[in-house]
């Protein structure tokens, strides 16, 4: 019996040599079998009048070789544009509205005669890092979302899917991957979640390790800072258009960094052969404007809102008590910056930056509040009323446009959030691969910064 | 409803048990209407359980035409049977080990040319296959016009053209499975070609592998599945030559996780 056995598998290893010299036998089967079909049906099936169907018309052209990646370009610009141009004017009102509320709120510990420490944590600690929180979060995703459910709803992201297969494939990944980094986009937890729509555990595992080069929804408003900061740091200028085209560069990077991390893992860690798959393209609809308006401000925005204001609240108290409890001359916060002030220069950053990335381990919201506030010698945030002030803050504090971009990269590559790890965990039950995802976006970023400031000093750009 | 392991073998003898004259497998593409095929045949004499191992919900039923009892069994929708996913291993399976004595596969009339990919891959594992163009109320109302003689001329197996809805071509259906399974009716599907070097290969291992099968399955397209490098295949294989009962089977598949047991 076991002599047969023998027998079979030796025949198996020989097919094996004999498909590896053939090709890709799977790709070379498959084409064959939709050639015979196309065939088939082209005898059988005859249309009546010359009622050509919509859909495909369309298709022929959202997908085409030409007009497939212009298209989701433009898309993806303009829903950029929207948000950076749409949310201005909200942020700053809601800015006020908030603060302004926060003076009152210290006028009120003043009449009580609260101590000093107790005014602190609350007002200026808590409140004031939920109110940064709020007022710049708020009205990007209030736009960012619908307007991405609304092309999600109309069918286009299998398109996109269907455009950037090819690209995953030959990163050995999975063409549903785009979908699970759609899905990042509004947050990498979902997108995480996301990733059991591939079957292959080999190729779940690549997506999953690799969602987080998808810039999130608690990322986009640092990177819009960013782009504005670094624009009028190198240009003087800073507009809407400009803007949203620094930060559609970076996520087209953060694509181009995802496909490259993707061949790596499957050429080393995650050996394998990319699974073919139908991907089935629904019948364009028009989506109905009620439900997908209460859908993703309910659904989307305001769960990712109350996420990001949960985490705010308590990291807000323990910034202001780590920027105002001294150390000989120093704060704590001080002491924390300038322990990591070395390993921040290498990469074109700061010790404060490092720290701030590191305390946003829990959301990736709360980075800037907390950068601000470890600026500030007295450990309380201004109000950030606008773009510009920011701006001024940061040029004193020593910011070139290096800075602003390599924040901007660090911010799109660095290790996923606290809940991101956690989903991590629990969608690939093991420890080893959570690590390795919070490990491999970190070397990433380190490596990519790092290259970006020694190239930019040693040319003398800075 | 006692739990305990199980496998393919013991989920046939326990399907066989119904006094049925004949296991035909029901495959088809997502949103086909093959449930609706399926419920139309069955009536309400259905039961689910899950294949073994994995958590795909299999539905069987009967029906009786003729004085003969048929055993109907619901395979999961899937797109083609090159063991993507679960859902197509276990199609696969069945209709590769599970040994129906045939195997419907349900179309949608309207996306003719996608659907038609399941029913080369169909017809690649066993002969004794038919084809169900459903949905031809709607593919009539899209204008789109089949040539059924002729798609049955160029697959070599019994076409037949329903609208499960209305219950329209059902009994065309009952009696063209009763002739292919009770008389015998000799098909001839047609054969993918594929390239010459894959052919070249293929012709190979098929002479080498051909003794080992015993003909208990199609030697062309395991050979075709080998050197696509399909190793799920190969213990299932293994298993299935080897097995002369469902205890061997059980021993083969220590790896076999306890499921509900069928029914």
């Amino acid at each position: 019996m076991s002599n047969e056995e023998n027998c079979f598998q030796g025949i198996v290893a020989q097919a094996q040599t004999a498909g590896a010299e053939v090709g890709p036998v799977r790709d070379q089967l498959v084409l064959d079998l939709y050639r015979q079909t196309q065939e088939i049906a082209r005898q059988v099936v005859k249309r009546q009048g010359k009622k050509e169907d919509f859909d495909h018309k369309i298709d022929d052209f959202v997908t085409s070789k030409y007009f497939g990646y212009p298209l989701m370009l433009t898309l993806l610009s303009l829903i950029l544009w929207l948000t950076v141009s749409g949310a201005n004017y909200p942020s700053q009102l809601l800015s006020n509205l908030l603060f302004g509320f926060g003076s009152h709120l210290t006028a009120f510990c003043q009449w009580l005669k609260a101590p000093d420490w107790l005014h602190g944590i609350l007002v200026l600690g808590l409140y004031r890092c939920m109110a940064w929180v709020i007022s710049v979060m708020l009205p990007p995703m209030a736009i960012f979302f619908p307007l991405f459910t609304f092309l999600e709803e109309l069918g286009y992201l299998p398109r996109v899917a269907f455009n950037l297969d090819r690209g995953f494939k030959r990163a050995g990944a999975h063409g549903k991957q785009v979908l699970t980094m759609c899905m990042g986009f509004g947050c990498n937890a979902a997108g995480v979640t996301a990733c059991r729509i591939i079957e292959s555990p080999r190729e779940r595992l690549i997506a999953t390790l690799t969602n987080n080069f998808v810039p999130c929804n608690g990322r986009f408003p640092t990177l819009i800072a960013m782009a504005a900061i670094f624009l009028s740091a190198l240009v003087g200028t800073a507009n809407n258009l400009l803007t949203t085209g620094l930060v559609v560069g970076v996520v087209v990077f953060g694509i181009l960094v995802t496909l490259l991390i993707s061949r790596l893992l499957s050429q080393t860690l995650l050996k394998g052969v990319p699974s073919t798959f139908t991907l089935e393209l629904p019948p364009y609809r028009w989506p109905k404007m009620g439900t997908l308006l209460i859908r993703s401000v309910l659904d989307r925005t305001l769960f990712v809102l109350v996420r990001a204001v949960v985490v705010a609240a308590p990291a807000g108290m323990i910034i202001w008590i780590l920027a105002n409890v001294y150390i000989g001359e120093v704060s704590i916060i001080g002491h924390l910056g300038g322990f990591l002030q070395g390993f921040g220069y290498l990469l074109g950053l700061d010790g404060y930056i490092i720290l701030a990335f590191l305390l946003g381990l829990p959301a990736n919201e709360i980075v800037i509040p907390i950068l601000i506030m470890s600026y500030l010698s007295e450990g309380v945030m201004v109000e950030p009323s606008s773009i510009e002030d920011l701006h001024r803050l940061l040029v004193a504090n020593g910011w070139t446009w290096l800075t602003a971009l390599n924040m901007m990269l660090f911010s799109l590559l660095h290790f996923p959030c606290a809940t991101t790890l956690l989903t991590i965990r629990k969608e690939t039950q093991s420890l080893k691969w959570t690590v390795l995802a919070a490990l491999i976006p970190t070397g990433v970023a380190i490596l990519v910064c790092f290259l970006v400031a020694q190239l930019a000093r040693a040319c003398g750009l800075v | 409803m006692n739990c305990q392991h199980v496998g393919t073998l013991k989920v046939l003898s326990k399907l066989n048990q119904d006094k049925s004259d004949a296991v035909i497998a029901l495959a088809g593409n997502p949103n086909t209407g093959k449930s609706t095929v399926f419920n139309g045949l069955t009536g309400l004499k259905q039961h689910t359980g899950n294949w073994p191992g994995k958590t795909v919900v299999l539905a069987k039923g009967n029906y009786r035409y003729r004085n003969k009892i048929i055993t109907l069994v619901d395979l999961p929708g899937t797109y083609s049977l090159l063991a993507n996913s679960a859902d197509e291993q276990v199609a696969r399976d069945f209709i590769c080990f599970g040994n129906p004595e045939a195997t419907i596969v349900v179309v949608d009339a309207t996306c003719l040319e996608r659907n038609l990919n399941l029913v080369l891959q169909v017809i690649e594992i066993t002969p004794r296959a038919i084809l169900c163009v459903n949905l031809i109320d709607e593919a009539k109302r899209k204008g789109i016009v089949i040539d059924f003689p002729k798609l049955e001329a160029l697959l070599g197996i019994p076409v037949v053209p329903t609208a499960a809805r209305d219950k329209v071509g059902l009994a065309a259906l009952k009696e063209s499975l009763h002739q292919v399974v009770f008389e015998h009716k000799q098909l001839q599907p047609l054969s993918i070609r594929y390239q010459e070097r894959i052919e070249v290969a293929v012709a190979t291992i098929q002479r080498e592998i051909e003794p080992f099968l015993r003909g208990k399955i199609n030697s062309r397209w395991v050979a075709l599945r080998l050197l696509d490098g399909d190793t799920t295949l190969i213990t299932e294989i293994l298993n299935y030559i080897s097995g002369t009962g469902p205890d061997s089977w059980e021993q083969g598949s220590n790896e076999l996780k306890a499921v509900k047991c069928y029914e």
